[in-house]
Formats: structure tokens, sequence, C-alpha cells
């Protein structure tokens, strides 16, 4: 009987990594349930203390019982003391009296959601999305919201990721799909199989900018969209993740300079009047954020800790040749100024 | 000449019992339900690491992820051959298997994006390499009027790892938050259990070998095995069907663009589909066996048509979205195995594995194609013609393949070039 060896080989292989992959489970969730109660207390404030006034909403990656939670800090002491609110979020916005929440709803099946939230952080409307949360933006005045978000659902026997990024009216009903508005370069409507877009920053409630993209023909364009004409315009090559400056004049974005392995992403500022480019080469690393105006000479971007994976920091950069950048919120991340 | 035909040789046949699957058919079921397991828990989180534990655009993934899908198809054929050539089909599917269990264990140490990358594509190699061996050793062991049944059971046993893999992965990841290591090293473990099952259970069957000690002497390998103008004519058919079918992903995003169902869901619709897959797998396979195996394959595509039409024309609702996920189940049952199980079939046992990758590599190709030629289409005519428009192409194609596989992987006793087994 030769089977029979081969069999208690099989027995004991499984025993073996069926005992070793549970004890690593059970273990990793014991080191992480450890780490999040001997995490160091965040220092707080209440939430009602921080709900007048200028004040940076943002995601608070403290680890620990709030990680994740959306938090806000006066402007005037960012680094100081934060007030949690007890909503998750992966990326948010905020207006004066209104924000956006996109976040990733864990569980055995786990789905993506929006949700609009009042002043007091009440919801005021949620509507599912298709994928991983990625940017969200409010027009100036709070009308209108923007959602980017990663698309991966079918790894089955096919692949390819893309983003989906719509406009909606914060009361309801959209404008849909970006990818469905015709996408004009150089004055002809060109219509790439793979495009993509991403990014959106509101001038006004008609106005937008935003990043188009098509693999194939390797570009990527800042683009003007127009709502009611349901048109993308084609400004200018190699600009993502535009965010415009609160005078209207400048456009932040990260710049892709390239580097040894693909992509290497530079903060750039660009006049749109002039159409002068300046790149922020003060920032050595490779950041992967739409960029957030702090005022009208300085901007804001998520980074990841190198050694602390799932920890980030808001950093701040002066635009100004030769400006170094510092960190403005330590744990945390897709900041939004509200003044 | 059709050796393949009556290739059952006289040992093993009275070891068959007729109406019951063999066992290897169940190991090799086993090793894919642990290995899908394995490749779908990572599958589904790597987004979700990429993102939210590295920090990282995805994009640049995707369009990694779609060359890698082209290289592995091509490694397909090189996988039929090395194992025709060497007549040790076990060994290099579990070469294949191997190669993507040390890709598990590179990502529980892997840091940043390039190091993923080179793992998923690594993966994916050993995909290629593994698929036509295992399924020409699926065949052999099979009996050759219940194959279609054979594959099916396979095929279940392969989409319910397809299905528990990405549960199990969201599982880990909802008990520990960021528990993305944890995934990583559980997909290890099941890899690993599907290498030792591999390994120690399927027996190193040398159907070459076996054949010529039966006392039929079987030609070695050649390439001219494959110009068999029967399988010639299958595998155009397959090609011109593959080039109809778009891709789910395109299916899933017309879908989502009017459902609120489908948007909420949009990350598992692939899930749903699985569920179906894996539900009609065997009586599909069964089907298959008593009407026609080559003629199921074309009218599956049948269900893809009446998918597409359905995601073009009706308004979004909750049922159309559930009924398109189970067309799509219905065409993955009626084809994926059954097109291994017809080309099997079609040549000398020598170049079965050859026979079956080159098939399965030219419905790859022709599908990569389709979906880039169909972007265009969804661009242009928007998305609700583009699909009435692969839909009335599949119309027309439909018939007309059935017509040029009448005789093909029907049950063999009724193929007129085969001679009627004596017993």
């Amino acid at each position: 009987m030769r089977t029979a060896p081969r069999t208690i080989a099989l027995i004991v292989i499984v025993a073996v990594v069926a005992v070793g992959m549970t004890a690593f489970a059970v273990m990793a969730g014991a080191r992480q349930r450890a780490a999040v109660l001997a995490a160091p207390d965040v220092d707080q404030v209440e939430l009602d203390t921080v709900t007048t006034g200028s004040r940076v909403v943002f995601r608070s990656t403290a680890p620990g019982v709030q990680y994740g939670l959306a938090a806000v800090v006066p402007l005037e002491d960012p680094a100081g003391p934060r007030a949690f609110t007890d909503r998750a979020c992966d990326r948010i916005d905020a207006t004066a009296d209104q924000a956006i929440c996109l976040r990733t709803v864990r569980g055995i099946a786990t789905t993506f959601t929006a949700e609009l939230l009042d002043s007091a952080w009440e919801t005021v409307r949620t509507w599912p999305l298709p994928g991983i949360p990625s940017r969200t933006r409010f027009s100036p005045d709070g009308t209108l919201v923007s959602t980017t978000v990663f698309v991966s659902g079918d790894s089955y026997m096919s692949s390819g990721f893309s983003t989906r990024t719509r406009v909606e009216r914060a009361e309801g009903e959209g404008y849909g799909d970006l990818e469905d508005f015709t996408l004009i370069v150089d004055g002809t409507p060109i219509a790439p199989v793979d495009r993509n877009l991403w990014g959106v920053t509101f001038v006004d409630d008609r106005t937008f900018y935003a990043t188009a993209a098509s693999l194939v023909a390797g570009k990527t364009w800042l683009v003007r969209g127009d709502l009611s004409d349901r048109t993308l315009t084609a400004l200018r090559e190699n600009v993502e993740c535009p965010s415009l400056s609160p005078d209207g004049t400048r456009v932040a974005f990260k710049k892709d300079v390239g580097g040894d392995d693909g992509k290497f992403w530079s903060v750039a500022v660009l006049d749109l009047a002039s159409g002068v480019e300046t790149v922020l080469d003060g920032e050595e690393r490779s950041i992967d954020d739409q960029l957030e105006w702090l005022d009208d000479s300085t901007l804001l971007y998520g980074m990841p800790r190198v050694d602390e994976p799932g920890v980030t920091d808001v950093w701040s950069i002066a635009v100004a040749e030769g400006s170094t950048p510092g960190v403005f919120i330590p744990q945390a991340w897709s900041p939004s100024v509200v003044r | 000449m059709y050796i393949s035909v009556r290739d059952r040789p006289a040992a093993g046949r009275s070891a068959r019992t007729p109406g019951r699957v063999s066992s290897v058919v169940v190991s090799l079921g086993v090793v894919s339900l642990l290995t899908d397991i394995s490749s779908e828990s990572v599958a589904a989180v790597l987004p979700l690491y990429l993102t939210t534990a590295l920090g990282l655009s995805t994009i640049a993934y995707g369009f990694v992820d779609a060359l890698m899908q082209g290289a592995s198809a091509l490694v397909r054929v090189a996988g039929g051959w090395a194992a025709d050539r060497g007549d040790r089909p076990k060994w290099v599917a579990f070469t294949g298997y191997a190669l993507s269990a040390v890709t598990r264990g590179g990502l529980v140490l892997a840091q940043g994006f390039g190091a993923v990358t080179a793992l998923v594509a690594v993966d994916r190699l050993g995909k290629g390499i593994r698929t036509a061996p295992r399924d020409a050793m699926i065949a052999s062991a099979s009996d050759p009027d219940h194959l279609a049944r054979s594959f099916g059971v396979h095929r279940t046993l392969d989409t319910v790892g397809a299905a528990l893999g990405p549960l199990l992965a969201f599982l880990i990841l909802w008990a520990i938050p960021d528990g993305y290591t944890t995934v990583f090293v559980v997909s290890f473990g099941f890899a690993v259990m599907g290498l030792a099952v591999l390994g120690l259970l399927v027996p190193d069957r040398r159907p070459r070998a076996e054949a010529s000690d039966a006392g039929t002497r079987m030609r070695p390998f050649s390439w001219r095995h494959l110009t068999d103008p029967r399988l010639r004519r299958l595998l155009v058919v397959a090609g011109v069907l593959g080039l109809l079918t778009v891709g789910d992903g395109f299916l899933y995003l017309s879908l989502q663009d009017r459902d609120g169902f489908a948007t909420q869901w949009f990350p598992l619709l692939y899930v749903g589909t699985n569920v179906a897959y894996l539900a009609l797998a065997v009586p599909v396979g069964r089907l298959a066996d008593r009407v026609g195996r080559a003629r199921v394959l074309v009218l599956g595509h049948l269900a893809l048509l009446a998918a597409y039409a359905a995601a073009a024309v009706t308004a979004g609702s909750t049922v159309t979205t559930l009924a398109c996920l189970v067309l799509l189940g219905v065409f993955y049952a009626a084809t994926d195995g059954v097109l291994a199980a017809v080309a099997g079939r079609l040549v000398d046992p020598a170049a079965r594995t050859s026979a079956i990758g080159t098939a399965q590599t030219v419905v790859a190709v022709a599908r990569m194609v389709a979906s880039a030629g169909f972007g265009l289409l969804w661009f242009t005519l928007g998305r609700g013609n583009a699909m009435l428009t692969v839909a009335a192409l599949l119309a027309v194609a439909v018939p007309l393949c059935y017509l040029a596989v009448r005789g093909l992987g029907a049950s063999e006793r009724s193929t007129p070039t085969a001679p009627v087994d004596p017993a």
C-alpha cells in the first residue's frame, strides 16, 4: 500500500499549516488589539469648541480606538489638541455648514459609501460608491460635490483598474459620470478607449478643473469642465489632481517628473493667466494627494509614514522657490480648510 | 488514426466505475479550490492594500496587470508543450502551482509597489503554466462519456475557492483592521496545502508511456498533431466567439450606471457570477455530455447575448442585475470547462495538453482584443448601443458557429470518423 504514507504526510502538512495560519491570525489580532489599547492618548478638546472660526477638518490616523475618525483642529493651532467626531472617513471635504465623507464599510462584504453630513455631523444623505474612495471636493458654495473612486470590481478572469468620477448636487440628482462628457483636445473631440478622469476642483457651479488621462496614449491632461455643455477641454499636459487657489488665479497639482521605476510626483503650481509652472522641489518625496490650499501662499497634502503603515501626516509647503516642507498636522490625512 | 477516441487503456478502463467522477478529478478540484482561496483572497484586498496601507494610486498597477494577462496567455502554450514533450503533465502543473505559492510567501515580506507588482506578475505566469497540464490530467483521468461533467466537477470546486477567497479575506480584515499581513500569511498557507494535495495525492501519470505499455505505440509529441482540421475548426470557432466576449467589467459598469443595487455591490458582483457558475458547472457539464459538448460550448454564448441585451435594453433594476449575473454564470458553465473537454479529445493524447493550451490561449487573446475593441465602441456609440451591437453580432455568429462545430466533440461514439468501440 503506497498511498498510506502519502496520506499521512498530507494530513501532517495540512495540520501544521492550518495550526500555523490560525496561530498567526490569533497573534496578529491580539497584537493589533493590544496596540489599539496601548496607543498613547491623543490630546483632545470638545467638538463644540471648534465648530466656528477657521479650522481644518481631516481624517485622524493616530493609532488607537479613534483611528480613521474625522477630526477638527483650529487653524491657529493645527498641531495642538484635536476634536474627534464620531464619523469614520477615508476622504473628507468640508464647508462651514456641511461635510462630505467617503468611507469604506468593512464587513464580510466590504462596500463603499458617500455620506453628506450637516454642521452637527448628522447624516443628511447617503449613496453607494462603486470603489475605493480617492478624492472628494465641494464647489465653493457647497451646492455641488465631486467624488472620485478607484474601481477594481472584476478581478475574476479580467482585470484593470480605473477611476470613476461623478459630480452631483449636494441635495441629490447629478451630472453623472464625467467619462460621458465630450473630451476636447486641440479643438477636436477625441474618444480614447481607456479614458480616466479624476481629481475635480470647482471654480463655480458650472465650471471646474480635473484630470483626464489615457494610458494607451500615455498622456494626462488638465481639463476645464463645463457642466452645462457637458464638455471637458484639455488645457495642457502632465497636470494631475488640480486644486484651485482661493483667489482663483492658480492651480496646484502633482506633476509626474519621472523616476527610476516610473511615476514620481512633485508638487507644482500653475499660474492660469501666464501659464508659468513652478515645481516646488523642496519636497523631495513623491506625493500622491490632491493638494489643499491653506491660504493663497501655502499648500497642504497628506504623506504616509514610511515606517508606520497606516499612519500619515499632513505636511505644508510655502508656494515659493526653494521652500521646504514641514509637518502641519501630525497623524492626519485628507485635510480640508474651512475659512 | 484517431487513437484519441479510444485511448482508454484496458487497465484503467476496468478500474473506472462508469457514473462516478474519478478521484484524480476530485483531487485536482481540491487543489484548485485551495489555490483559488489563496489567489482570490489576495486579489480582493490588493487594491485596498495598495491604496490604504501603502498609500499608492492603483492605476499603474492596472496597466502592469493587463500586460501580464497577455504574457500569461502565451505561457499557457509553453506549459502545454512542456507537458506533452516531457510526458510529465503533473510536474509541469506542480511547477506552476509552486511558482504562485512562492509569490504568496513573497507578499508577506514584500514592501512597496515594485515588489508587489513583480509578485503579481510571477503569480500570473504560474497560472499560465499550470492550467493546460491540469486540464489535460482531468481529461486523461475521466471516462470519455462523462468528460464535460468531470470538468464541471473540477470547475465547481475551483469556483467555490474563488468565492470563498474574497469572503475569507474581508472576514480577516473585519476582525483585524489593517490585517493585510495576516491575509497574505493565510493565503500562503492555502497555497501550500494545495501544493501538498497535488504533490501527494495526484498520481504522476505519463500518458505516452502508459499507452506504449498497453501496446499502442504512440507517436511522440509533434506540432503536426495540432494541425488536425477538426482542432483548427474548433480554434476558429472559439476565436470568433472570443472576439465577441467583451469582458465582465464592461457589463458590470453598464449595470452600475443605472442601478443603485449594482453600485452598492459593485465590488462583489463577480462573486455573484461565481456563485451562479459553481451551481451550474456540473448540470451544464452533464447536459454537454448528453447533447454534444461543442454544441453547448457554442450555445452557451446565447446566455452572453441575453446578458448584453438585458444590460442594454432594460431599465436598471435589482432583477436585471441578478439576471445578468446568472446569465454570466450560465455562460462560464457552458464554455470554460467544456472548451478544455472538447479540445482535449480532438487530438492524439500525446498532444492533448498543447491542444488544450492552444485553445485556451486563442480564447484569452481573442477576449483581450475584444475588450480593447469594445472600449472604442463604448465611447463612440454609447454604452447601450455598444452592448446591443455586440449582442447583434453574437446573434449572427452563434448560428454560424453552431453549424461549423457539427461533428466536433459530440459524444465520440457518434462521431463518424471514430471507429466504433467493439465493447
